[in-house]
């Protein structure tokens, strides 16, 4: 197209105005339907009011036509937004605001030329032209389209124009005030396509510091004007506009960057730097954390790494790993290093200790995190461990502020022995729950206790039949019960 | 084929034979024949076009810039290939973009369409008494973006309805979009004045809903027969797909050989008589329907033994078919209604409805949950924890500060810093925040709206809170207000709620004014702006059918959501971690 319009764009790029037009290229009445046809193609004898058209159009064609929305809305707000980059405007020809009717006229004329000989379908269809864009859509643009520039529009009228998908110069619009009233009629329309269009036209035709500073007191505008700039990729003109404006999303916006850097040094920088910015005090200290996190992960895996492939480390060589832990949640990574780095002390970073301390993480998560990676292992001592602990006296105790039940559940679910599984659900408070899990898991000893001290002989024998003839634990409820008898005739 | 849309009250056929005609002219330009032979049709993907033999390549799309580099990378490698050469076109749904089309210029492949142009398709009738705009994001437009565009679409679809089925005479309104959209409805009929159609009107009123005043429902899982399947499987375009596993054609001595691996795909709507039936009801209640059916389908193939005379045999024959289809049908929904069971039957299932119950009645909404800290720490599913999560807070009128926070930190900490995107998306759409003033605004609405009924009937509900077993949808409860006793007796509690609350009225000529007939029910014309899930739906038909009900509902929405697709929607997306 850009061929074709060589003398227009001659035309513009030696002139000292810049185009910007919203112009149509697509002939709306080729979209109505036959029937219409014949009315509207007076648009192109008749001198044509648009509102009059419009009119016709809107006023109800008969029932089950919505041909009139079509026609509303019909043949988009299209064309020429030029203007993202004035580089952009080589190759892409920007169109002409006031372009020459006589050269596309005569365009059209031979490409009506040639579709007569090869598609003509009717004669209605001759009437309207329709067929002429069809085959030329670059070329031809209607007479009809180019007769309002010089008519003097409000605001107003331009928005509801582009909402309509017409021709429209924003360039007549000259004056700061002039174009925050347009932009605000836009804002009103709610007309997305509209809004971004505006908006581009401001961001060419202002300087930044008075775009910006109008942009901050409408918001509405100002969030089409940054997804705008996101879906292009203008980083850097996206980053300026940030920088000045504060609101705390946007400074999220800036934080979200980081998912886009895949080196991880990169990102670490990255996230470093976005430490600095306002956020509200209680998301610095997640991005601090999100930070810090990817800072230790960078080392332990660098560390890891080298242990693994050096090979000399029974814990790697017997369990490797399935995964680097760059990037990996809080959570995966104390597994990680209580699966790894157990013993390691608080010095070390890549200690479970040092993390728990870094991230203040609370009890209850560290204990279920170790547990599930201890349990993994089958370190049973540690387990215990972890669950024991000492008052000042030297007594010891088991507690888990997760609760037995859960540390049951972990444990047998990492196939624990049942001698290592009764011990803890014999810990678990809740009488029911105990003997839920205990019948579950086949911890006959504690069922067999409970029901003793429950004095439940009704079930104690019941669950005579759930234990092996002859086991130690038949044994054992054989004498409870007649021990039961006993005290209760005595 | 679409008998199911004139089902209803107002016969949406007509509405889809506009559209019908709509493309159809387009594919006339296209092709420049009056043939509408469609080869193939392809799903747009990048690469190379698959090979078909045709010279028109029309590129149905809705514009959004990710599915133009996809074009792009069509038309190019298609350009550079092989002949013969290819007249492209490209169909905007429902609007054309300036952006788009620049960006197809800038590729250097705009030029290569012979047509740009847009179908309006803004609603599609979905069944005989629901539309749908099937814009996924248009919730977070509004509120993530503040991108009103979807209302305009929206008030455009309306503006086409009434060309359709005569202007509503009454639009109530409640929420700042529903004021958007009203005030564009009048614009748009005030710009054009010649717009009065002569057209008697189908639609007593319009009610637009906000969703944003009730964020509170589409939260709750769904207990009705269509919304737990929509929440376990997910229904796409009326069409879901499911386990196979169940499907497998039961016969004997092929020793499961031939077990079916792909998902099998089942078109739900009211076309289908057994699931026109079920659809609303609770899932509870679904089991003894299927079984009175099978009896019912049993004994009448039993009928075959009784019948004696050429003449018996013949009507029994003749009657074979639509046994047959009534009985693949109730085959189809046992298998469905068997593999929901299993899940509503688990114990996770269980403590979570639980816990979502406590919440909508007003339990324990002020402190950190255990059901909640202990999915967490089990690492469930981050879209299961956002929606409880998300109902507390709105359960609680916003959480206490360090209730919160303390959420926050845990779900940071387990799934990833990243989430504090998420977190922010939730806390800007209101879905997730901080108490403010310390008001709990929540238990007055609960208690005015009657929104927790302890006594639910699920099998014979009196109440449209069966849908949920117990929780009365708030949106609904405001429709079933309005049309009885009227808003006025809930002032003091539309306050409370977000936005505003109007009444507008369209003039119509006295001509079209109409007289009801004794007995006749009005028409509502629900929109909810923002979504709708189907157990709303469901209470809405509920109150369409209740006898002395006096108002028939059709619905229409941006688009049809569940608490999972709505939180989904509203996340941020995160690249894929590289492992």
């Amino acid at each position: 197209m850009s061929r074709v319009r060589a003398d227009e764009e001659e035309y513009w790029h030696s002139s000292k105005f810049r185009a910007f037009t919203f112009d149509d290229e697509d002939d709306e009445l080729s979209q109505l339907k036959e029937s219409k046809r014949a009315v509207n193609s007076l648009r192109d004898i008749v001198d044509d009011d648009d509102d009059e058209l419009e009119r016709v159009s809107w006023s109800g064609e008969p029932v089950g036509s919505i041909s009139w929305s079509i026609k509303e809305t019909a043949s988009g707000s299209t064309g020429s937004l030029d203007g993202r980059d004035s580089s952009l405007q080589k190759g892409s020809s920007s169109y002409a605001a006031l372009p020459k009717p006589a050269s596309s006229y005569s365009l059209s004329s031979l490409f009506k030329g040639r579709n007569k000989l090869s598609s003509f379908q009717s004669l209605s269809d001759a009437l309207t032209d329709t067929g002429v864009k069809n085959y030329a859509p670059e070329l031809r643009r209607p007479r009809a389209e180019y007769k309002d520039y010089s008519s003097d529009w409000s605001p107003k009228d331009t928005v509801r124009r582009m909402q309509r998908g017409k021709v429209c110069s924003l360039e007549r619009f000259r004056s700061l005030q002039e174009k925050l009233v347009l932009l605000d009629e836009a804002v009103a329309g709610h007309d997305g396509n509209v809004i971004t269009a505006v908006l581009i036209f401001l961001k060419r035709t202002l300087r930044r510091e008075i775009l910006f500073r109008e942009l901050e007191v409408r918001q509405v505008a100002l969030c089409h004007l940054i997804h705008f700039l996101r879906e292009t990729g203008e980083q850097k003109f996206l980053l300026d506009l940030l920088r000045l404006l504060f609101p705390l999303s946007l400074q999220l916006s800036q934080y979200r960057e980081h998912l886009n850097i895949q080196d991880v040094e990169k990102r670490r920088e990255f996230l470093k730097g976005c430490i600095g910015l306002p956020f509200s005090a209680e998301d610095t200290s997640h991005i601090q954390d999100h930070y810090t996190l990817l800072e230790r992960q960078i080392i332990i895996e660098a560390n890891d790494r080298h242990l693994e492939m050096a090979g000399q480390s029974e814990l790697f060589r017997k369990y490797p790993r399935k995964a680097s832990i760059l990037n990996m949640p809080l959570v995966t990574t104390l597994f990680y290093s209580c699966f790894y780095h157990y013993t390691e002390a608080e010095g070390m970073f890549s200690s479970p200790t040092n993390l728990k301390k870094t991230f203040k993480i609370p009890d209850k998560q560290f204990v279920l995190t170790a547990l599930a990676a201890r349990a993994k292992l089958r370190a049973w001592g540690d387990v215990d461990a972890l669950l024991t602990t000492k008052n000042w006296l030297g007594y010891t105790k088991k507690k888990a502020p997760i609760g037995f039940h859960r540390v049951v559940e972990i444990l047998q679910r990492n196939n624990a022995p049942v001698q290592v599984l009764q011990e803890y659900v014999r810990l678990v408070e809740d009488v029911e729950t105990r003997l839920n899990l205990a019948t579950k898991y086949k911890c006959h000893d504690v069922v067999i206790e409970t029901y003793r001290d429950l004095k439940d002989r009704i079930q104690l024998t019941a669950y005579k039949c759930k234990v092996e003839r002859g086991s130690a634990e038949e044994e054992k409820i054989n004498s409870i019960l007649s021990n039961m008898v006993r005290n209760a005739y005595s | 084929m679409a008998a199911h849309l004139s089902s209803g009250r107002v016969n949406l056929t007509a509405l889809r034979e506009a559209g019908r005609r709509e493309l159809r002219e387009f594919l006339d330009k296209c092709a420049g024949s009056k043939e509408h032979e469609v080869e193939k049709m392809f799903t747009l993907k990048p690469g190379r076009l698959p090979p078909a033999d045709v010279k028109n390549i029309i590129f149905f799309v809705r514009p959004k810039l990710e599915l133009m580099d996809i074009i792009t990378d069509n038309v190019l490698r298609e350009e550079r290939g092989r002949s013969p050469l290819r007249d492209f076109h490209i169909l905007f749904v429902p609007r054309r973009s300036l952006l788009c089309e620049q960006w197809l210029k800038e590729q250097g492949v705009l030029g290569s369409f012979i047509h740009r142009e847009q179908y309006s398709l803004d609603l599609i009738p979905f069944d005989g008494d629901l539309l749908s705009m099937e814009s996924e994001s248009a919730f977070k437009e509004c509120y993530l973006e503040s991108d009103q565009t979807s209302l305009y679409h929206a008030a455009k679809g309306l503006m086409t309805l009434q060309a359709l089925y005569g202007t509503i005479p009454q639009i109530f309104g409640k929420g700042d979009c529903a004021r958007h959209v009203a005030n564009m409805m009048i614009r748009m009929k005030r710009e054009f004045p010649g717009s009065q159609n002569s057209i008697f009107p189908v639609f007593d009123t319009l009610l637009l809903l906000d969703r944003n005043v009730d964020l509170l429902t589409p939260l709750a899982t769904q207990l009705t027969y269509e919304g737990l399947i929509d929440e376990i499987y997910g229904i796409q375009n009326t069409y879901v797909k499911l386990p196979p596993e169940k499907f497998a054609p039961k016969k004997q001595g092929e020793g499961g050989k031939d077990l079916p691996t792909e998902p099998k795909k089942l078109q739900l709507n009211s076309a289908e008589e057994l699931y026109a039936e079920i659809r609303d009801k609770n899932f509870n209640a679904v089991g003894s329907v299927l079984s009175k059916k099978a009896k019912i389908i049993s004994a009448a193939f039993e009928e075959r033994h009784h019948a004696k005379t050429v003449g018996e045999i013949k009507q029994f024959v003749s009657q074979l078919p639509h046994m047959q289809a009534a009985r693949s049908s109730l085959a189809n929904h046992t298998s469905i209604a068997e593999l929901i069971k299993d899940i509503t039957t688990s114990e996770d299932f269980f403590d979570n409805l639980t816990v979502e119950q406590e919440f909508m009645s007003g339990i324990d909404t002020d402190k950190v949950n255990n059901y909640i800290e202990d999915c967490i720490a089990q690492k469930h599913p981050l879209i299961k924890i956002l929606r409880l999560v998300c109902l507390q807070s709105v359960c609680n009128s916003g959480l206490k500060q360090k209730v919160l926070d303390h959420y926050k930190r845990e779900i940071l900490q387990t799934y990833g810093y990243e989430h504090i995107l998420t977190l922010n998306n939730l806390e800007k759409a209101g879905l997730l925040k901080p108490q403010t003033g310390g008001r709990n605004n929540y238990p007055t609405i609960r208690k005015t709206l009657r929104l927790w009924m302890d006594d639910v009937n699920e099998q014979n509900p009196n109440d449209i809170s069966y849908v949920y077993s117990g929780y009365a949808p708030l949106s609904v409860r405001l429709a079933q207000l309005l049309a009885r006793p009227g808003w006025r007796s809930i002032e003091e509690v539309l306050k409370m709620l977000p936005g505003p609350h109007f009444e507008e009225r369209q003039q119509l000529p006295t001509g079209l004014q109409k007289k009801r007939q004794q007995g006749e029910n009005r028409v509502t014309l629900v929109f909810f702006l923002g979504g709708v899930t189907y157990a709303e739906i469901a209470a809405l038909r509920f109150l369409s059918q209740m006898e002395d009900g006096g108002t028939e509902y059709i619905i229409a929405t941006t688009k049809l959501i569940n608490g999972t697709t709505w939180i989904k929607s509203l996340m941020e997306k995160l690249e894929p971690a590289p492992f």
